[in-house]
This record gives C-alpha cells, structure tokens and sequence, in this order.
C-alpha cells in the first residue's frame, strides 16, 4: 500500500508562458505560431515598407493647390488634390448648370432628413440624439453636397437651404408626426417634389435642366434612391407572390425573380437602353435616363424579393393561422401580421441590398449616364491636368466616398441587427 | 345534410377556389395584354426603323478582329464563331477567377478567424475595403492607374522564370506540346483516378480493422510520380518557350491581355472578400461543443478540422459559394469597360451595333447566362442533397 505513496514532494513545473504584460500580449496576439508568428511578421515588413509611401504620396507631397496640372507633373510629387478640388462641382453635379445647383442641393437635403427620420426611428430620444437629427444631418449632408465654397457664392439661399432642412427636421420632431405618415410622404410625395424640382417647371417658374446635364454624385444617389424606393413594395410584392398559393400568380412571380437573378445586370441594362423604347408605343419614347433607372429598379426588385422571402419563411406558420382564426383577410393578415415580423427581421439584410445596389450605380456608365465614377473617369482624361498622379488621386477619392457609404450602411445594418436581437440576446 | 345546406347558402362570390381562379386569370390577360401590345410595338418600331427581326446575321462574315481568341478565328469569320469566341472568353476568366477566388477567400477567412491580431486585423481591413467599393471601381484602378503606367517591354517588371510584366501585358513561358504529351496527360489522369481508389479503400479497411492508412502520402505520391515517370521515358515532350526581349517588344512565349490581367485579378480579389466572410460564417456556426467533443474523444487538431469542424462547415459554406461563384461569372460582363473581350463585350457590344439586331443579341446573351446559372444550381441542388442533414 505504502508503495504507491508519494513520500518526497514533485519537482516544480516551470512557470507558464507570461501572460500580462506587453510581451506575454505580444507572445499570445503577434508571434503565435509557428504560420501565424512568420505571416505576422511578414504584414508588418510589409506595412512598415508601405505605409510611409502613402503617407507620403497622399499627404506630404500632394499638390494642395495648383491652377493646372504643371504643379502636378512636376517628378516626385504626390497626389494632385488640387484637381480634386477643381473638379469638384463636377463631381457632385455632372454638368448640371451652376445658378440652379441650389434645386439640387434643396432635393438632396429634404430627402435627407426624411431618410434619416426613417432609417433611426428612436434616435432622438436621447438629448445627443436629437441634436444630432436636428442639427448634425442637416449640417452634414449641406457641408458634404454644396460645401462651405457655394456658401461664399450664393450665401443667401444655400444657407436657407440649411435653415430650411433643421426647420423640416424640427416639424417631423415636434409634431410627433409618425413614421408610417413620414414613409408615405418619402415614398409617394418627395418622388414628385424631387422631380418638379430637378428637371424644372414653368408652373413653379424654375428653367428647365435637361437630363442630359444631370451628373455626378447627384445623379449616383438620385439613381440609387429610386431604385430602393421601389425595389421595396416591388420585393413585397413579389415574395408575397412567390409564396402564393394561386399558381399562376407563384408561376410569374419565380419566372421573374429568377429570370433577372440569373442574368447580368450590364445586360438588364442594354435591354432597358435598346428594347425599351421598341415595346412601348413609338410616340412615347422614353428619356435617355429614365430608361436605366427603370431598369434598375427592376434588377432590384427581383433581388429584394428573395430577401423578403427570407423573412417570410421565418414567420411560423401559427402566426398566420392565429390571424385566420381572428378572421381577417389575405391582405389583412399581411399587413398586421406577417410582413412587419418578417421586414423587421430582415433589415441587416435589406441593407446589405442597398450597399450592393448603390455599388451597382456605376454600372449604368454603360449606358451613356454621368454617374459618379464616369464623372471621375471623364474628368481623368482632362488634358489640362494629365499627368501621372491624377488618376490614384481620383480613384483614391471615389474609393474613399463610396467606403464611406457603403461602410456607414454596413455599420447600420449591424446596429439594427443587435437592436433586432435584443429579445432573443440571452 | 348539414354541410351540404350550408355550403349552399354561401354565395359563390366567396368561394375561395372561385375568388382564386378570378384573380388569376385576371393576372394572365394583363400579363398576355402587356407582352402582345410589347410585341406588336416591338414588331412595328422595329419595321419602322429598319431593324431585322431574324436570325439570318448569325451566318454573315463578322469583318472585326477580337484580340484573345481561343479558337480559330478572323475577321472573315461569321458571327456564330465570334460569339463562340467571346463565350469562350468569358467561361476562361470566370473559371481562373473561381478557383483563384476560392483559394484567397479561404485563406482570408480564416485568417480573419485567427488569434493573432495582425493577421486578423489586416484580414478584416481587406475584407471591409474590398466590400464597401464598386468592383468598377477596382476594374478600373487596376486597369488604368496600375497596369497602364508599367514600364514599356524594355524595361518590363521580371518575376524570374521568364515571367514579365509590361504595359501591353503579361509575358509568361508557352509551353510547347510534342506528340508524346498526350501520355503524360493520361498519366496525371490515371494517378488522380487511382489515389482516389486508394482514398476509398483505405476508408473500407479502416472501418473494418481500424488501421489507418497513410492516404495523404499515397495520393500525393500516386497523383506526382505517374506523370514525371512518363514524362522522363517519353523523352521530355513538354518544353517551354520562353520570351525574349528583342528590340522593342518580346519574341516568343506567350502574351496575355492587360486587360485579361487586369479583369481576373480584379474580380478573384473582390470575390475573395465575400468568400472569406462566408468562410468565416460557415466555421464559426460549428459550434464548440463539436471541437470540445473531438477533442475529449482523443481526436488530434488536425482530425478534430479534418472530421468534425469542415464537414460541417462546408455544409453552410457550400450554397452561398456557389452563389458566389456565379455572381463572379456576371460580374465577368465589366469586362466591357475595360474592352476584354467577353460575351458581352464582343456579342452583345460589337455584334449588336453592326447588325441591328438588338432583341436576338441580347435575348442570346441573356439566354448564356441563364444556362450557365441553371447548370450551377442543378448541381448544387444534387450537391445539397447529398450533404443534407439527415434526419428521422
């Protein structure tokens, strides 16, 4: 028995790798490994060989201001953001003409605020909060569209435009109006608002801006907006009528969604330029831009359909018997019951559609429209600036906006997704 | 008698099958009135303007040169070739860009999932720039802000191996078939054949006896020693010819697009962002318990990822790729803005402008397209069955 006793104590382990510290972080985040310790080690040769470079090209030895490419050709400088900032105007509004850009800038701000009131629908509870929608938006998307230049230019009515948007932000807050009135007003109003505004009315004595001239930013948002204003009720639509239980409803509904899920968009898009205007009636000829933007809109129905779908087949089957058994209507039960479960459910994902959709937009360049990156790529080969530099610099720019966009929805989505899991979050 | 009584006393005009059969034959005329007047329009807008309503082009001469063809072709060719061509093309860049997608969405994704920090965070910085910007953009960058302002041939980048890069493209070694190349080929196959027979009776004898077999060796030996065997007694067919600067451009090896180049690194790495998310989707979905388990029934980390962990996760990660995959094929149609010359450029651009024939070439080219993403989601579906839970 005594045997298997131990009488004399165990030799001391070695203590453990250090832990706290810097290097015991160092030895657990950085050097790993024996793939991970190497490839670390390689990323960050290869940051510390690049990154003073950028710096250098982006920040040190860029060409602030310059009044044509010379400065900018000159051996050895960085990027030319002088060109940018010469540009710019024409980035933001194609070629639309400069005494009427503040209809744009006004267009812009209203839709803005709405969005915002929509998209953040409990964000001005909080004192922050509510500074920020009633300030910070409008603030924001004026010092991002006209910029503090066209304030020096035509100081009256750009800085109205800003009054008038804290002013349109403070009435949806103080009146307590409620979201389903702002969504009416956003999706069937402000469309109609936008378009007398824009393309001009003799009724409202504005000059008429032919489409043609509509460009830009501008135009990437107006082209983008459409197509989720009416990618939304047309994706309800459709996923309602895939998930029929009429046949020949379900029959076009997936004919539809699949047919345009599996071609393309370039080629929705040549169909809409070329076959468009041959099957509707030769008298009504529809505008240049009007027909990328419908097709447009129908690449994004069929794609927000499925994701509405998605939403739909999450919904169990009790809630829509629940609401039989109560004795409502097939259109009742939607409304009440089953689609605002199943949107709520699917917004990270809606979202997601709509940083892919407004990414899509630079593809209607194909079709002849000025959208932000032809701008970019137009204004690129401008003799009087070419040289080396300019075209990192526009690129890195446009790179930089779209991130911006793109990244802010990406972020939102995933708020909403948290905001949505809170009662299933254990 | 009851049922019967009260069946009658409902009117017909709630009588859900009637209601049913009223809507939809609502929906089929407006549907069958909107594509008649479509077409009758189409038909007159088009007599109108002179626009041929048929097929006959598909035989006439094209008369235009495309710069990469893959088969014959001129421009005395007819325009069914030309289409073959640029089909051709197109099936050429998205299949390198699938498997070079694939390769670097794997290895990012977990990259992304790894407990070194640099790694991770240099992996998410690539994944969330790649993500939030236009592929056109990328296109674009690559096409004109990169490869346009390299070197001219004389002062071309080298890689070593005869590989160099120049502003008119990438020169690499071409490699030169002599007729006994087909067996090496025929060697390669029948490794490839018998390492996985090896693979399927090492699986037998281990639920039989319990040995495990060495397979990752045998198959590796299997696939590689047939075809260098048969390549050294065939008296080395396959030679490489490689480029050599002469003058002002190189002479020999074999010349690929700029704008080949510039198309399929673009889309593999825009691709390769979303492949690494749903990589990073699919491992993190096996939950921990799995691991846990393996690991306490004494399975090794490499057996724990080989049996348990991948199995798994390929069963999430397996239908988005797919989606991936043929999000990547359309994609391959921005080709057009930098003038590679796919389907779409070469058929639905160059052939529609010079025939007319705008309803035929864009129904063709949609047609392509649709076919491609029929044939991928039949064998998804066959895949997805074969992967399927089963359950009770």
């Amino acid at each position: 028995m005594s045997l298997y006793l131990r009488h004399d104590e165990a030799p001391l382990l070695p203590p453990p790798a250090r832990v706290g510290g810097a290097l015991g972080w160092l030895r657990e985040h950085i050097f790993s490994g024996w793939v991970s310790g190497p490839l670390a080690l390689a990323f960050i040769a290869l940051i510390v060989w690049i990154l003073p470079d950028l710096v250098r090209f982006f920040v040190l030895d860029a060409i602030w201001t310059a009044d044509d490419g010379a400065a900018c050709r000159v051996q050895g400088t960085g990027a030319c953001w002088a060109f940018v900032d010469r540009k710019l105007d024409f980035f933001r509004y194609g070629s639309y003409p400069g005494t009427e850009h503040w209809r744009v800038d006004l267009t812009l701000m209203i839709g803005t605020v709405l969005s915002a009131r929509l998209l953040w629908p409990d964000g001005q509870k909080s004192r922050g909060g509510l500074l920020a929608f009633l300030f910070g938006i409008p603030l924001f998307i004026f010092l991002m569209i006209p910029g503090p230049a066209a304030v020096m230019r035509e100081p009256g009515i750009e800085l109205a435009i800003l009054a008038g948007g804290v002013a349109l932000a403070a009435l949806l807050e103080f009146t307590k109006l409620r979201t389903l009135w702002v969504g009416i007003f956003f999706f069937f109003i402000f469309p109609v608002i936008a378009v007398y505004l824009l393309k001009g009315s003799a009724f409202l004595g504005l000059v008429q801006v032919d489409t043609n001239l509509w460009g830009g930013i501008f135009l990437s948002l107006l082209v983008a907006t459409v197509g989720i204003v009416f990618s939304l009720p047309a994706g309800v639509l459709l996923a309602l009528g895939r998930r029929s239980e009429l046949p020949a409803v379900r029959f076009f509904s997936i004919l539809y969604i699949e047919f345009v899920r599996g071609v393309p968009f370039i080629t929705v898009l040549f169909m809409a330029n070329t076959m468009l205007p041959l099957f509707v009636p030769d008298n009504w000829s529809p505008d240049r831009l009007m027909r990328p933007i419908v097709g447009f809109a129908l690449f994004a129905a069929a794609y927000m359909a499925e994701e509405v779908r998605g939403g739909l087949q999450a919904i169990p089957k009790g809630q829509s018997e629940g609401a039989m058994a109560l004795g409502l209507s097939y259109w009742q039960r939607m409304r009440l019951i089953i689609l605002p479960q199943a949107l709520t459910l699917v917004i990270p994902g809606i979202v997601n559609i709509f940083i892919s959709l407004f990414k899509d937009t630079t593809l209607v360049a194909i079709v002849g429209i000025f959208d932000f990156l032809r701008a970019i790529d137009a204004a690129r080969i401008d003799p009087v600036w070419s040289g080396p530099t300019v075209s990192p610099t526009v690129y890195a720019f446009a790179a930089a906006f779209y991130f911006l966009f793109c990244f802010g929805m990406s972020r939102y989505s995933q708020m909403m997704e948290e905001r949505l899991n809170a009662g299933r979050r254990r | 008698m009851n049922d019967v009584a009260a069946q009658r006393s409902v009117s017909l005009l709630y009588n859900p099958r009637l209601r049913g059969l009223f809507w939809q034959a609502g929906l089929i005329l407006i549907v069958g009135f909107l594509s008649y007047e479509a077409v009758l329009n189409a038909a007159t807008n088009m007599r109108a303007r002179g626009i041929p309503t048929d097929f006959s082009f598909w035989d006439r001469v094209a008369s235009f040169d495309i710069n990469q063809t893959l088969i014959a072709y001129s421009s005395s060719s007819p325009y069914s070739q030309a289409f073959l061509v640029g089909l051709l093309n197109t099936l050429l860049v998205a299949a390198i860009g699938v498997v070079v997608a694939t390769v670097l969405g794997f290895f990012i994704g977990i990259a992304r999932l790894s407990k070194n920090f640099v790694v991770s965070k240099l992996a998410s910085i690539y994944v969330e720039v790649l993500r939030n910007t236009p592929l056109l953009l990328q296109l674009l960058f690559i096409y004109n802000a990169v490869l346009k302002p390299l070197p001219n041939p004389r002062d071309s980048i080298s890689f070593g191996a005869g590989i160099y890069l120049n502003n008119r493209g990438l020169v690499v070694p071409d490699p030169q078939f002599a007729p006994g190349a087909g067996f090496v080929l025929i060697a390669a196959v029948l490794g490839i054949v018998a390492s996985f027979a090896f693979k399927a009776y090492a699986k037998k004898r281990q639920f039989e006896s319990g040995e495990i077999l060495p397979v990752a060796r045998v198959s590796a030996a299997l696939i590689l020693l047939p075809p260098v065997l048969v390549y050294l007694l065939a008296g080395q067919p396959i030679s490489f010819d490689t480029p050599v600067l002469r003058g002002f451009n190189f002479v020999g090896g074999m010349r690929v697009l700029p704008e080949f180049v510039a198309l399929v690194v673009g889309l593999s790495i825009y691709t390769a962002a979303f492949i690494a998310e749903i990589v990073r989707a699919g491992i993190l979905s096996v939950s921990h318990g799995q691991t846990e388990a393996a690991q306490s029934l004494g399975l090794s980390r490499a057996q724990t990822l080989k049996l348990v962990v991948v199995p798994q996760a390929l069963r999430v990660i397996v239908p988005p790729l797919t989606n991936q995959f043929l999000a990547l094929t359309k994609n391959s149609s921005l080709a057009v803005f930098i003038g590679y010359p796919d389907l779409v450029q070469v058929f639905a651009g160059t052939v529609l402008n010079q025939t007319g024939a705008a309803v035929q070439v864009i129904a063709i080219t949609m047609a392509v397209y649709l076919v491609i993403s029929l044939i991928t989601a039949m064998i998804m579906n066959v895949y997805n069955r074969r992967m399927a839970l089963v359950e009770r």
